[in-house]
């Protein structure tokens, strides 16, 4: 039951806000917009977030590199985006201000911490005149405080240091935005006390600060700008709200669980993929193993190891680190062992952009290995669907004793939305088979034990160390159909190689009918994989609001590709793809089916925006 | 777990035909591996060996145990994962200096400062053999091979040093011309709770015949090898007239008669600090010199999947067994009726 305050008379109703947090790397605007996001779930509100940070843990304060920011897009109604333009931009210094008022919408509300708009900071953020005074943000409805100040007057009294109180000056915006949105306080001041549970004075500066922020709001005529976004219509369920690596996460538990076989996880600390460690980390009492190995390839092959011993291998990496897991990947598509393989993308190619998103590595995970290594690729469409895509993968991995390749991206990964929580028991079946008796026999005509006789799925049966009878030498090397010896022979090998293209290419009889949303009558199909889910989606709403067909298929099983997909293409006349890359999935559909995908492309560290997608679907249709 | 029963070599040794060429050393490390195993009391089935490539590496496929034949450098890591997730297996890594020291060299320090339950045979013959006789980390300077044709620059890497600076709790050195020398250290190796790595002199006699005779001969043993025996002083020669002193921390070889047996260096493989154990690696740099073989170290010091398990165990303790309906509302949720 979440309490919320009664709506006041002059609070005026919207269906939905985009907020935009931006202040220096240290002013904690990625805990302020994360509390302000957490209010509104527990509210009722649906939402997306978008945090951006820079790569560097301190860049120079005051400076443009320096800008954090975290929007959040809250709605009385199903949204699937983080949100195009904010309607609200709060900046707690110049730079954010230089940095990130082109984004808002025009004649949006800017707030304004005006503490920061000294000399030196506006020299900083280049700016030379200071914008609160010159009049480049008329059009704009701006509210300002001194929030600095005011937060060191209110800690004042508690015994709190200047220098100290200044800290807390992000939950007096958070304190404002609260009341601006008419949010409940109740969970943020219940927040504060856990948070910092046992620092008693820095829960009295934060409560304080966030108090007079809230009061500053109430009491300094500023009920013109008071909206109010009412609950959104969800589905009945049980809500929480989660990020992309969360979701991930509990997918390889939930796995783990319903397979019956122990998580090792071998990682590697890399941006954005290290809270899937730390969050798995936290689950030892599920018999979670985790490895921080010495670098990318020991961490693949720890994990390897481990499927070799029964267990359910995972590595998590990003883009570089799949390109040195490359080596380890062909092994284990030799060996023909389970093992998940994650890769949270970012801007490439080298260190690239680390903290920004991009979906470029889908050519590295189709043919990023040297012969012919095939293996299954699935993606995540949004957060919460992080969970759905990770179970998927442990599916296909251990049904089919194949290394499986899951791509999701910064954006997914940091991203939240309300998610309603599966049922535990209505997760589909995993249950792995170990083999426990000999399955051939030898010349002599005595029962032995070969490691490459395969089931109707093509799969080799998963003997693991300790079973008794069943020792066998496995390796790299190419091996004898059936025996697993080592062979050399030319015409084994043509036919070990067609029979991983072929097995792998089986996966794709379990997967459910493509589903192709939209209308039936449509001449145009949008292909997506990954997080321009979201973005798709609203776009694909906005074309159809104004009249033109249009269907759409969302990719998850991007290797191998669903068995009904070519014959769905070709029923239209144009096929759209739309991707954070060059091109890369609609290269493959065009050389999988002769069909003309057309390219929608944007690689510049950001998703897609509705409008800037519809925009583009406009120009291709036409 | 089942008796192990009583077994015989032939029940350790697999139906694939073994291939290193005829002389070479590694048919006597095999030989004594799978004379040793019986006497192990260890089931075939819970016995694996974990390679990664070069000539060395083949050696999975000669024993009837479970066998993971798996790519250059990384049998370190991949066996880390396996004796991490099986704490019930033996489990054996096996590979040459190249392939341990060169392309693996980052994998196989961790795995040693990590002290994983691993029992690994560096087979050392300061060469590549597989790819047909280039230099490798373990050759002297200025050798000259196809890849070297004016001489080698490197330095070379002292395994044993290498070992004891990436704090591996057992470390010892044989050779494979002396059997009942390798099945002790390995028996000891196997019987080491955690990482132990030995060094096994080996001989490649088609692209580096020869490399330690002036050590391994029979006849120049005596003179050339310093057994290394806990609690007793470290002395050798054919009647015991040389042995190791510490000068200032450095080992250095003397004359008995001229020291006197009490200022002999007393050898505890058991002490924590490994700079005398270190000390002792130096003593020879080159292979014509005396060199120490045997135990240099064998401390007892937490084992990793041991402490990953504990710490599984206390996790279970302190939360009880995950419970998944709990974890997926271990977050502030709402209802939506």
């Amino acid at each position: 039951m979440i309490h919320t305050e009664e709506l006041l008379p002059e609070v005026r109703e919207v269906e939905r806000i985009i907020v935009r947090f931006a202040g220096d790397s240290g002013d904690g605007m990625q805990l302020t917009g994360d509390r302000f996001t957490s209010a509104s779930a527990l509210f009722g509100n649906d939402l997306a977030t978008l945090p951006e940070f820079p790569a560097e843990i301190r860049a120079p304060a005051g400076t443009l590199a320096g800008v954090s920011a975290f929007q959040v897009h809250i709605s009385d109604h199903d949204i699937t985006t983080p949100g195009d333009a904010p309607n609200v931009l709060v900046t707690m210094n110049p730079a954010a201000m230089m940095a990130e008022l082109p984004r808002l919408e025009s004649g949006g509300t800017i707030i304004v911490n005006t503490d920061a708009f000294n000399e030196r900071n506006l020299a900083k953020a280049g700016y030379e005149a200071n914008p609160l005074e010159d009049g480049s943000l008329d059009g704009y409805s701006v509210i300002t405080a001194p929030m600095t100040d005011l937060t060191k007057q209110v800690c004042k009294d508690l015994g709190v240091k200047p220098r100290d109180a200044e800290r807390s000056k992000n939950f007096f915006a958070l304190g404002l935005v609260s009341w601006l949105f008419s949010r409940p306080t109740d969970p943020s001041l219940h927040w504060i006390r856990e948070k910092f549970a046992g620092r008693d004075a820095v829960i009295a500066a934060n409560e304080a600060a966030f108090k007079a922020g809230h009061a500053f709001g109430e009491t300094a005529e500023l009920s013109a700008s008071r909206l109010a976004v009412r609950p959104a219509r969800f589905e009945p369920g049980t809500y929480t709200n989660i990020n992309g690596n969360t979701a991930l996460s509990w997918g390889l538990v939930a796995a783990s669980q319903k397979a019956g076989i122990p998580i090792f996880l071998g990682s590697y600390p890399i941006t954005p993929a290290s809270d899937i460690l730390h969050e798995l980390a936290k689950h030892k009492n599920f018999g979670v193993r985790t490895l921080q190995a010495e670098d990318e390839i020991a961490a693949i092959g720890a994990a390897l190891g481990a499927s070799y011993g029964g267990h359910l291998g995972v590595t998590t990496t990003s883009g570089p680190g799949l390109a040195l897991k490359g080596e380890t990947l062909g092994l284990a598509v030799s060996l023909e062992l389970p093992l998940v393989v994650i890769d949270i993308q970012r801007g490439g190619p080298s260190t690239g952009l680390p903290t920004k998103t991009e979906a470029a590595d889908l050519l590295m995970a189709h043919y990023g290995r040297h012969g012919e290594a095939p293996l299954p690729i699935v993606s995540a469409n949004s957060p919460s669907d992080c969970f759905r895509a990770a179970y998927e993968a442990v599916r296909i991995a251990v049904r089919y004793r194949t290394p499986v390749i899951l791509l999701s991206d910064g954006y997914l990964a940091n991203g939240t939305e309300p998610w309603r929580l599966p049922s535990v028991e209505d997760l589909p079946d995993i249950s792995v088979d170990f083999a426990s008796v000999a399955n051939a026999l030898n010349e002599d005509g005595e029962e032995v034990f070969w490691p490459y006789i395969r089931n109707d799925d093509l799969a080799r049966p998963w003997a693991v160390p300790g079973t008794e009878g069943l020792m066998h030498r496995i390796g790299g090397i190419e091996k004898e159909d059936g025996t697993g010896n080592i062979s050399y022979d030319p015409e084994n090998h043509g036919r070990m190689v067609a029979i991983r293209d072929e097995r792998i290419k089986k996966v794709a009889d379990s997967y459910p009918p493509t589903v192709v949303e939209g209308d039936a009558e449509a001449d145009v199909v949008i292909v997506g994989w990954g997080s321009t889910w979201g973005a798709i989606t609203s776009a694909m709403g906005r074309m159809r609001r104004a009249g033109r067909k249009v269907a759409r298929v969302h990719l998850t099983n991007l290797c191998p590709l669903p068995n009904d997909l070519g014959g769905i293409l070709r029923q239209y006349d144009h096929v759209i793809v739309p991707e954070m890359n060059l091109g890369q999935l609609s290269k493959i559909l065009r050389a999988e089916y002769l069909v003309d995908a057309k390219s929608i492309c944007k690689v510049e560290g950001q998703p897609f925006t509705a409008a800037e997608l519809h925009h583009k679907f406009q120009e291709t249709t036409q | 777990m089942t008796d192990a029963g009583v077994t015989t070599k032939k029940d350790w040794t697999s139906d694939q035909e073994v291939r290193w060429c005829p002389g070479c050393g590694d048919y006597s490390i095999l030989t004594a591996m799978q004379l040793l195993m019986p006497e192990l009391g260890t089931r075939r089935e819970d016995t694996v060996f974990v390679s990664g490539i070069g000539c060395a590496a083949r050696f999975p496929y000669y024993m009837n145990t479970y066998g993971l034949h798996a790519i250059h450098g990384r049998s370190p890591a991949i066996a880390t994962g396996l004796a991490m997730a099986r704490r019930d297996l033996d489990v054996w890594v096996v590979g040459g200096d190249g392939d341990m020291l060169s392309i693996g060299g980052n994998h196989l320090i961790h795995a040693l400062r990590r002290n994983v339950d691993l029992t690994i045979l560096l087979f050392n013959n300061q060469i590549y053999g597989l790819t047909k006789g280039q230099y490798s980390p373990t050759s002297e300077v200025g050798k000259v091979t196809k890849s070297t044709p004016m001489g080698s620059l490197d330095t070379p890497f002292n395994p044993i040093s290498v070992a004891l600076g990436a704090e591996a709790s057992f470390v010892a050195r044989t050779h494979d011309m002396d059997r009942a020398h390798m099945q002790e250290i390995f028996r000891r190796a196997h019987d080491h709770r955690g990482a132990a790595i030995v060094e096994v002199y080996q001989n490649c006699n088609v692209f580096n015949d020869g490399a330690f005779a002036a050590l391994t001969k029979k006849d120049a043993r005596a003179e050339m090898l310093i057994p290394l025996e806990h609690g007793k002083p470290v002395r050798f020669g054919p009647d015991g007239e040389r042995g190791v002193i510490l000068d200032d921390g450095v080992a250095r070889i003397v004359s008995v008669a001229e020291v006197g047996v009490d200022a002999l260096h007393v050898h505890d493989e058991t002490a924590a600090d490994l700079s005398v154990a270190f000390a002792l690696s130096r003593l020879a740099d080159d292979r014509e010199s005396p060199t120490p073989i045997g135990v240099y170290c064998a401390v007892d010091r937490l084992e990793y999947g041991g402490g990953i398990d504990a710490q599984i165990a206390a996790a279970q303790a302190d939360r009880g067994p995950g419970d998944l309906e709990e974890l997926l509302h271990s977050l502030p949720t709402w209802e939506v009726t």
